[in-house]
Order: C-alpha cells, then sequence, then structure tokens
C-alpha cells in the first residue's frame, strides 16, 4: 500500500539544459612558441603539482597537442584560463564530450 | 665568452638570483619593455593574438567570450605590464629575488610571443639565429628564460 509521500515540487527555475551543472575542462594546447621547461614552471606554479605531474602534463601537451590541466564549475574554469593566459600559456575551457 | 657558454642567471648560495649579464645585453633587454608597451597599445595587432587569446574552445560560446573578455581584458593587460615592469626597474640589477625572478619570466614570455608569432615561428624550423637581428633576439630571450627556469625551480 502507497503511504503518502511529501509532494515534491518542481522548481520554476529547474532548466532542461543539463549542460549547464556539467564541469569544465581547463586544455592548455602545444604552441611553437612558449618552452617545454616554462609549461612545466607554470602548471607546477599555478596548480601546485608535483614536478613529476607537471612533466607529464607539460609532454601530452607537447606530444599529443593538449592536455587537460584542471576542471571545474564555470567560474573556476575561466579563472584558471585567465592565469594560464597571464603566463602566456594557450589554454581554452570546454565542457567534457 | 658566448652567453650560451655561460649561465645569466644563476641561484646564490644567499638564496637570491644572479645577474651575469654584459652591458650590451642588459642595454637590449632594458630597450624591450618599452617597445612591447608600445605594442600593446595597438589591441588590434594580429601579432598580440597570442598574448590575449580567447578563453572557451568552441565558437558556441561567443556571449560568454564577449562578456569575458570586457570583464578581463583590462587585468590581462596589467599582468603584462606590471611583469615588464619588473623587468624594467631591476634590469641593472646584479641579483634578484624569487618575485623579481617570476615577473622576468613572465616579461621575457610575453616578448617572446609577440617576437615568435611576428617571425611566423613554427614546431619545425628551429629559428636558426644568424637569419636575422630579430632571430637571434628570439633565441636569446630563449635561453635566458630557460636559465631563469632552471635556476628558480631547481630547489622546487
Amino acid at each position: 500500500m502507497p503511504t503518502a509521500a511529501p509532494v515534491e515540487v518542481i522548481e520554476p527555475e529547474t532548466t532542461l539544459d543539463v549542460t549547464a551543472d556539467r564541469p569544465w575542462k581547463v586544455i592548455v594546447w602545444n604552441d611553437p612558441i612558449n618552452l617545454m621547461s616554462y609549461v612545466t614552471f607554470v602548471i607546477q606554479k599555478l596548480f601546485g603539482y608535483s614536478r613529476d605531474k607537471a612533466h607529464h602534463l607539460m609532454m601530452d601537451v607537447h606530444t599529443k597537442g593538449k592536455a587537460v590541466v584542471s576542471s571545474g564549475p564555470r567560474e573556476k574554469a575561466e579563472l584558471d584560463v585567465l592565469r594560464l593566459h597571464e603566463h602566456g600559456l594557450w589554454a581554452t575551457m570546454e565542457h567534457d564530450e | 665568452m658566448s652567453l650560451f657558454d655561460r649561465r645569466p642567471i644563476r641561484r646564490s648560495r644567499n638564496g637570491s638570483y644572479a645577474l651575469e649579464l654584459g652591458a650590451e645585453e642588459r642595454a637590449v633587454l632594458a630597450s624591450l619593455p618599452a617597445q612591447m608597451r608600445e605594442a600593446l597599445a595597438e589591441p588590434d595587432d594580429p601579432a598580440l593574438r597570442r598574448l590575449f587569446p580567447p578563453t572557451y574552445s568552441s565558437p558556441l560560446d561567443a556571449g560568454h567570450e564577449e562578456e569575458l573578455r570586457r570583464l578581463t581584458h583590462d587585468d590581462l593587460l596589467a599582468g603584462h605590464e606590471e611583469a615588464l615592469g619588473v623587468l624594467e626597474s631591476t634590469v641593472s640589477a646584479p641579483e634578484l629575488t624569487a618575485e623579481q625572478l617570476d615577473g622576468w619570466l613572465r616579461a621575457l614570455n610575453s616578448i617572446r610571443l609577440l617576437l615568435g608569432t611576428r617571425l611566423e615561428v613554427t614546431e619545425d624550423d628551429d629559428t636558426d639565429p644568424s637569419a636575422s637581428p630579430a632571430h637571434a633576439l628570439y633565441h636569446f630571450l630563449g635561453y635566458l628564460q630557460e636559465c631563469g627556469i632552471e635556476a628558480l625551480t631547481g630547489s622546487w
């Protein structure tokens, strides 16, 4: 026998846009100007990663053309991209496929 | 002795960073911040595109892109100018603090981004430094930056 469950109210601002809450990925792209050592340095400095992890990400940038260096909500991703741009790295943000 | 036979930036025992640069090298470096500011004053110059890249990968986010550019362009510009100011004010110094060296690395990088874009540097060509004075400068700045990174992160 069903019991009376509390009625779930659908908030009027509930949206069908499921992309809104998905996390953003911050990507560093390969470029012919930035030194490999500089890319490693910036990733280490901005995200506090170990030298090994930063080096690994830089090698992905260098050999695969790009690497995801951080992810999170829109505001955080925008700030990360801005800090990367302040250091001259070629970075953008996008959603997971 | 050529620049490439020595370490122009080295970490000293007291934790600062010694600059071993000749008068000519310092004069070249001293002339760059003003040239960069001149370039930065022409925001439509396509050679600046690497200094002010887009934030979003997809053109579908063009609306956000525009809004963000309005909000952050001045901050980004101020960041580039701050680094150039550090380079300019310490270009004659015998040594740098870690913070100043960080400014040097960012300033050298933005200058290389502009110069490399103008020289149309690609991944394949290793840019012969004897090709032109600008190529020589590009190489010099890259070597200096490399040594600075090594000095700064050697103890990380």
